[in-house]
């Protein structure tokens, strides 16, 4: 049985029920920390920057652009980016294009057990204020209210070049040491629930995925 | 196809017989004998395929009009039932006995639009919209433009143009976008 901390400090995990109250954990999210010296940590930066491993999870037409990223002819093998099945194992989340309020609620999940460092790229226009589902009854229009991005691609569609273009400043950015998307997550933690919890009407996950 | 057509005209009342293109038919049914007709059409007359199943608003008539869409693989025939039923009480019989998979139309209907079909497995549970709590968002008096701004908000500095307003003064622009 999971370690339940004290009422001060942690999460209410309200849309369980008791009988689930007792199998997922409440505690908070912590913040990473870097190594003390920075040789340590630009070097480990490095190495996250070249290690990208993308989830697979495909969230919306943009998707269909991270299958030829795979292949002979733009082969992002090159650049250590590979695809993962589960999130447990991947550091990168492509939002491929518009999400849905029913595809919302499975990326905070998926986003939440991805382990840290772990970076997000919104791919497309629909992520950044809708694109052409600016007036739709089921697709979020602002994607940064419910999940910090390090990087936008824009675009309908961005073609396989362009993700390639991304991908590389993304590492650029990783080795700079200016991905802090999941920190941010971390500090804003109830600004960001509070947006979330706004738009899924039906909560019935922890608070936060463990 | 002609004879077809008045052997249904014989046993049912069929009008506004449509022939949309070769290969393709519309006809309209009244609501009661509308689960008799597509009954008789798949046992009797070949019609063995369920195309699908979809709905059209006419708020200003006040009806929800259901399309029935059959093929027949031997004659390579497809044939729309049309079905108008009311608005105000908006429910119709159930077809998941004659094709197992019309019940997932008839629950994504239910959510779209709103259309109760009694005796249909696993209608009222969620399909696309997770814990919606307006009107069903296929209905055209639901504003989804209002909703969408007031539920998801807008980033600032979108500009967005309406598309008649804006074909207008692309076209009339000498008139300031006035048709006339």
């Amino acid at each position: 049985m999971i370690k339940t901390l004290g009422t001060e400090d942690t999460l209410e995990n309200a849309g369980l029920t008791d009988e689930e109250q007792q199998l997922f954990s409440n505690a908070r999210p912590r913040a990473y920390e870097p190594y003390p010296i920075k040789a340590v940590e630009d070097f480990a930066n490095w190495a996250r920057a070249n290690s990208l491993w993308i989830l697979a999870f495909g969230t919306g037409c943009g998707a269909i652009e991270l299958r030829p990223l795979m292949t002979a002819r733009f082969d992002a093998n090159r650049f250590g980016v590979a695809g993962r099945p589960t999130p447990r194992q991947s550091s990168v989340f492509i939002i491929g294009g518009y999400a849905s309020v029913k595809t919302l609620k499975r990326i905070i999940r998926s986003y939440e057990q991805m382990q840290g460092p772990k970076f997000v790229i919104a791919l497309g226009i629909c992520p950044i204020n809708g694109g052409m589902y600016f007036d739709s009854y089921n697709t979020v229009n602002r994607f940064d209210q419910y999940i910090p991005v390090d990087l936008y691609i824009t675009g309908c569609m961005p073609r396989p070049e362009v993700l390639v273009a991304g991908i590389m400043e993304l590492q650029n950015k990783i080795k700079a040491g200016r991905c802090d998307g999941a920190n941010r997550y971390v500090e804003n933690f109830d600004w960001y629930k509070a947006n979330q919890k706004k738009v899924i009407k039906n909560w019935d996950m922890p608070d936060y995925n463990w | 196809m002609n004879e077809l057509l008045e052997r249904l005209q014989r046993h049912f009342d069929v009008n506004n017989i449509n022939v949309l293109k070769p290969g393709m038919t519309t006809l309209k049914i009244g609501k009661d004998s509308a689960e008799i007709l597509i009954r008789e059409l798949r046992d009797r007359e070949g019609y063995t395929h369920l195309n699908f199943i979809t709905c059209i608003d006419y708020i200003e008539d006040g009806i929800f009009t259901l399309v029935y869409m059959l093929h027949n693989y031997d004659s390579k025939h497809t044939l729309g039932v049309h079905v108008d039923i009311d608005r105000e009480h908006e429910e119709m019989t159930s077809i998941h006995t004659l094709w197992a998979q019309a019940w997932t139309y008839q629950r994504e209907l239910r959510e779209m639009y709103g259309i109760n079909f009694p005796g249909s497995p696993r209608l009222d549970e969620d399909f696309c919209l997770e814990g919606w709590d307006q009107i069903p968002p296929m209905r055209r008096e639901f504003d989804t433009r209002v909703f969408s701004e007031e539920r998801f908000g807008h980033r600032e500095g979108r500009h967005s143009e309406v598309p008649r307003v804006h074909m207008k003064m692309e076209l009339y622009p000498k008139r300031g976008g006035d048709e006339e």
